[in-house]
């Protein structure tokens, strides 16, 4: 038996993707408060279609695609969020850090290491349904497209609307501008360093010195991965954070200082 | 010096319990000196395995306090030594007597395993040429001392008891040097998926927790190898794009 403290790593990944997974849930629903002028939330980026009936001010016209809400959304609810969420949530869902981390924390299986289980059977990744795990680098696809979504998102941030003429245009940085930076960076991190993207871009290889560009990015990418998990806590943490900024900032409870 | 107490399992395969021992420790001790101690001062049949004392011939793997270890590289002063020490022999096989359990289901997993198959010399004198980032990755993998904690501790074996149809992670690392090789020309990939159930490990990384040389077993060869599995088996954009791509072994 072992005698350490054993489950207090398991117990503190369990409550912390719990409060995210609640967190996100409850924010997608929202479908409002999701812009700040020129800020847009990462949890409804890209916004294909504005909310529309929020009939708060600055509700993202200038940062949806396709104008308002779509004629032919039959469900009672609409969120633009919903969308687009599952594309970044299958990527974490299916990311082999977390599945090693969830399947401990939220399946004991096993609980921890070297630590006896709750159950006798077990499938693991060997059949249906977590065989499905294996399409995690179609996931990864999108999830590389989203990293330049955020990124235009990002350098959006950069521009507001000084003079109140509608156009964002004048050049700025504020406090969120950093925020929706530092989320791509973070996510950046997070998604460069994927273990699919490792073996696509060069894993795969079993002879490096025929290669050598690929060879720089195999190794770029391997130094990313060494650090996945932490990659994958900061960045869930902060695009977390980057919505309630966004969030509170629309609804008038934080002010967003500007350095100019 | 203090006195302190240790829980070591006594017994062969039909039963055992833990019986309590003490001895005096001394500074720079290692739970595989207190073993020794043990057995010269109170338990002369007192069955251990062991060779090296330095950590290279992976002959003394244990669990202590639940957790696989090699008692020779576990030092006393690392512990809480108020509290008696647990040493149990490893669960994930068969015991034979007190710390000593029957490892040889590896060795037969082992010989299931494709041996290396190198392509045709490169030189008249029948060696090759090899580039030394060519073979970097596979030696991580070399410095395995065999000593079987990685399989013990994962619950694959340990809990779920897929002996038949799960090699464990060693041999997964074992695969990944043969199948990283730059030489090699076999293609050990679906063994992997279908006999040596590689889907049956959830990459909880106990295995590289436990590994006493530090090898990122699940990191660098269970989840590269993963990968190759999605490449032959699940994933008909890549297989089709790597039509056009050399075959391994070419030059
Ligand atoms: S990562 Fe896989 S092989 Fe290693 S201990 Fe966990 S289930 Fe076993
Ligand atoms: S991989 Fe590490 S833990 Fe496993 S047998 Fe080799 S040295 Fe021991
Ligand atoms: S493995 Fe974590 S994102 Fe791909
Ligand atoms: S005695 Fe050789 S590894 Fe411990």
């Amino acid at each position: 038996m072992r005698q350490d403290h054993w489950w207090v790593v398991p117990l503190v990944v369990f409550l912390v993707l719990s409060a995210f997974v609640v967190y996100a849930t409850w924010a997608a629903f929202q479908n409002q408060h999701y812009v700040y002028e020129n800020y847009l939330s990462p949890f409804y980026s890209p916004l294909l279609f504005n909310g529309g009936d929020t009939g708060v001010p600055g509700d993202g016209h200038q940062h949806s695609w396709f104008g308002d809400k779509p004629s032919w959304w039959i469900l009672p609810f609409f969120s633009p969020a919903l969308l687009i969420l599952p594309f970044p949530a299958g990527f974490r869902m299916t990311c082999y850090y977390y599945r090693g981390a969830y399947y401990k924390a939220f399946w004991a299986d096993p609980p921890s290491c070297s630590v006896g289980e709750p159950r006798k059977h077990y499938w693991g990744e060997h059949s249906l349904p977590l065989i499905l795990q294996n399409i995690h680098r179609y996931f990864l696809y999108f999830a590389i497209i989203f990293l330049f979504l955020l990124a235009y998102d990002a350098y959006c941030g950069f521009f507001f609307d000084n003079d109140r003429d509608g156009e964002f245009t004048d050049f700025g940085i504020g406090v969120g501008t950093f925020v929706l930076c530092m989320n791509v960076f973070l996510l950046s991190g997070y998604t460069l360093g994927c273990h699919s993207l490792r073996h696509l871009i060069g894993g795969w290889m079993d002879k490096f010195s025929n290669a050598p560009i690929r060879t720089k990015c195999y190794d770029c990418v391997s130094c990313l991965n060494r650090k996945h998990m932490v990659w994958a806590w900061c960045s869930l943490l902060w695009v977390a954070f980057a919505d309630v900024y966004v969030r509170l900032c629309s609804m008038g409870i934080w002010t967003d200082f500007r350095l100019f | 010096m203090t006195q302190v107490k240790f829980k070591i399992w006594r017994g062969d395969k039909e039963s055992g319990e833990f019986k309590e021992y003490q001895t005096e420790v001394t500074e720079g001790m290692v739970v595989l000196d207190a073993i020794h101690q043990i057995q010269a001062e109170s338990a002369n049949d007192l069955a251990c395995r062991w060779n090296c004392k330095a950590g290279k011939c992976g002959s003394c793997s244990a669990e202590i306090n639940g957790m696989p270890k090699l008692m020779c590289m576990t030092r006393l002063s690392d512990m809480n030594l108020e509290d008696p020490i647990s040493v149990e022999p490893m669960r994930a096989f068969p015991i034979m007597k007190d710390l000593v359990s029957d490892v040889s289901w590896n060795y037969r997993v082992k010989e299931k395993i494709k041996p290396f198959k190198p392509r045709k010399p490169d030189n008249a004198d029948g060696s090759w040429n090899m580039q030394q980032k060519d073979v970097e990755r596979v030696q991580e993998f070399r410095k395995c001392i065999e000593c079987f904690l990685c399989q013990d501790v994962c619950h694959v074996l340990r809990d779920h008891e897929k002996h038949e149809e799960f090699i464990g992670p060693r041999f997964f690392v074992y695969s990944a040097a043969l199948e990283m090789h730059p030489l090699d020309t076999e293609d050990r990939v679906p063994d992997l998926k279908k006999s040596q159930g590689i889907g049956y490990c959830n990459i909880t990384k106990c295995c590289t927790k436990v590994c006493p040389e530090h090898i990122t077993i699940t990191d660098n060869a269970i989840i590269p190898l993963k990968e190759r599995v999605v490449d032959e088996f699940y994933d008909p954009l890549t297989k089709l794009f790597r039509i056009f791509k050399p075959k391994r072994g070419d030059d």
